[in-house]
């Protein structure tokens, strides 16, 4: 077995989490090299969807640092405008999105905005983008965030994008369409929500970790699911299309 | 406080200066330069969408030249304009900030944003948050008459608390509780794009993803497009689907290569990635952007000189290669 690092694990398990023909709004940084793995890997009929206007088949050739830059774009399946391709959520149609976050609490809601009073923030983070967008309206959401206790809070003070709100059914109350946050992905360990609460729980715990390490560094009294497991280690086939990908090693440092 | 049209009156004559922009004709040429469009057509208090594409097509060259003639009291409004909107804000040129995203794409956090939101430094700044989505439903309201539009993509999220501009309501056609967001029209006073090629009259070739480009400019009262090449009009006419927006809505044509630096141009410049970063890194502290903002914006005297300072360094984001589509047929018999 090769070597990996964690974001190279946490690529994988994002990649894992994309299911055959299934359209993806991919977003920037570590999810569009998940969906660049999963594509070459068991969903060689995927599509991915970038909110600035592009749908594309394969993924691009060459490392993007931006979703509108060249490589992208040549030979994309549709060069287009944000409404047309965010339309395509607002109308039900994108089966998951991925997004990131500064701060997510117990029931999947993130902060990207403001921390601390909206009127005078101790920090004013960058703001949503089209991540509400896609919390709200994808079928599943795939969230990727570091694992620290003072990212994972009880209890946002700013919802950017919801998850399952104040949990139960409150998700659907609000009206949101989306299904709401499927799994959260850390560098220690996959949450996923479970039982009629919605509360996120320990699904399973990657290789080198621990679940009391994963419960110390959550900033909530995490609950693990009946049946924790360890994430699966990347398969040689899924280093292969890894490393196809990422030419420079970007996610190997 | 800016005068952003929000809302409001959207059966409003406005028609009227944009059939005729600026009191020019159709046929007119519009062909200026920069400063002098901006000198024209931008007060202080005007509300400005810089580039609606999201990462690419930034007409940085405007965000330079609204500095250099100390503008101030704007609206900017954008889903994300990158570090242009993050520079205005430093040199005090803003007051307000209508958008969904202010930061640097590649460094993360936007310094001059964080200063003015969280220190009020170099003073406060008024921020209306979107989302993506919703603030294109706006422009697309702004640009075809509708008062608002109803939007579920940001129920559930406190933007609705901190936007007061929307407000909840219940789907009237629906028999069974539907909540909606309703989100009023914005119409932006000045729109400023750049574009691949244009003629001298402002008839527009766009390719590559255009993020909101369209709806924020058909929203808006004026448009100043920044040409990278300014061709003959048979060259536009000969391709009008790829027209974004005619020239009859155009109220100025600049001819300014490059306008996009630091951001990409599909088939003509690729992103100045490190220039990002250097932004980043040199504008830590006030002291630091008052710096940067010298050697890079004031102390420059227009784009060809900012042009020249960057030399082999621009030389070396310059497209060269050749990927050109399959042509369009529009023979008639």
């Amino acid at each position: 077995m090769s070597d990996y690092s964690t974001q190279e694990l946490m690529i994988i398990a994002a990649a894992r989490e994309i299911a055959d023909g299934e359209r993806i709004f991919v977003g920037m940084r570590l999810p569009i090299t998940a969906y660049g793995v999963a594509r070459l890997t068991h969903a060689p009929n995927a599509v991915g969807l970038f909110e600035s206007g592009v749908a594309r088949y394969a993924p691009a050739a060459d490392m993007l640092y931006t979703m509108c830059d060249g490589p992208n774009q040549l030979g994309a399946a549709w060069t287009t405008g944000l409404i047309q391709i965010m339309g395509l959520l607002s109308g039900g149609r994108i089966h998951a999105g991925f997004i990131g976050g500064a701060e997510i609490d117990r029931f999947g809601n993130i902060n990207t905005s403001y921390i601390g009073d909206t009127d005078a923030p101790t920090v004013k983070l960058p703001g949503s983008g089209g991540a509400p967008d896609i919390a709200a309206m994808a079928e599943r959401l795939i969230v990727i965030i570091n694992h620290q206790k003072h990212r994972l809070v009880e209890r946002v003070g700013y919802i950017t994008s919801p998850g399952y709100l104040d949990g139960g059914d409150a998700r659907e109350r609000a009206g949101l369409p989306g299904g709401g946050p499927a799994v959260v992905i850390t560098d220690r360990a996959i949450l996923r929500p479970h039982g009629p609460t919605n509360e996120l729980h320990l699904a399973a715990v990657h290789p080198g970790h621990t679940v009391d390490e994963v419960v110390e560094n959550t900033g909530w009294d995490l609950r693990s699911m009946p049946d924790v497991t360890d994430t699966p280690p990347p398969t040689e086939a899924e280093l292969a299309a890894l490393h196809q990908i990422d030419k420079e090693g970007f996610w190997r440092r | 406080m800016a005068r952003g049209r929000l809302g409001g009156k959207t059966g409003a004559r406005n028609n009227d200066i944009r059939l005729n922009p600026g009191g020019r004709a159709i046929n007119d040429d519009k062909l200026c330069e920069l400063g002098d469009a901006i000198a024209e057509f931008v007060p202080d208090g005007a509300s400005i969408v810089l580039g609606a594409a999201l990462e690419n097509a930034i007409p940085y060259a405007a965000t330079h030249e609204l500095i250099r003639q100390g503008r101030r009291d704007l609206n900017m409004i954008a889903p994300i304009s990158d570090i242009s909107t993050d520079m205005l804000i430093g040199a005090g040129c803003v007051a307000e900030v209508t958008g969904a995203w202010v930061g640097n794409v590649s460094g993360g956090m936007g310094h001059n944003y964080r200063r003015a939101a969280e220190h009020g430094q170099p003073h406060p700044i008024r921020i209306h948050d979107y989302s993506n989505f919703t603030i294109g439903m706006a422009f697309f309201a702004g640009a075809y008459g509708l008062p608002y539009v109803p939007v579920k993509s940001i129920l559930g999220s406190d933007i609705v608390r901190s936007n007061p501009r929307i407000k909840l309501a219940e789907n009237p056609f629906s028999d069974t509780p539907d909540p909606v967001a309703l989100v009023p029209a914005l119409k932006p006073d000045i729109a400023f794009l750049v574009v691949q090629r244009a003629d001298r009259h402002g008839n527009s070739h766009i390719w590559g993803s255009t993020g909101l480009t369209q709806e924020a400019s058909i929203a808006a009262e004026k448009i100043i497009v920044l040409a990278d090449e300014i061709v003959a009009p048979e060259v536009i006419a000969s391709d009008p689907s790829r027209v974004l927006i005619p020239g009859f809505g155009v109220n100025a044509v600049c001819h300014v290569p490059a306008a996009n630096h630091p951001s990409m141009l599909i088939g003509r410049w690729k992103r100045d990635n490190a220039f990002f970063h250097d932004y980043h890194k040199e504008t830590r502290d006030p002291a630091g952007f008052e710096r940067w903002c010298d050697e890079w914006v004031r102390d420059v005297a227009d784009h060809a000189a900012y042009r020249a300072k960057l030399g082999g360094q621009l030389e070396e984001l310059r497209i060269t290669g050749d990927a050109p589509s399959a042509p369009a047929n529009y023979a008639t018999d």
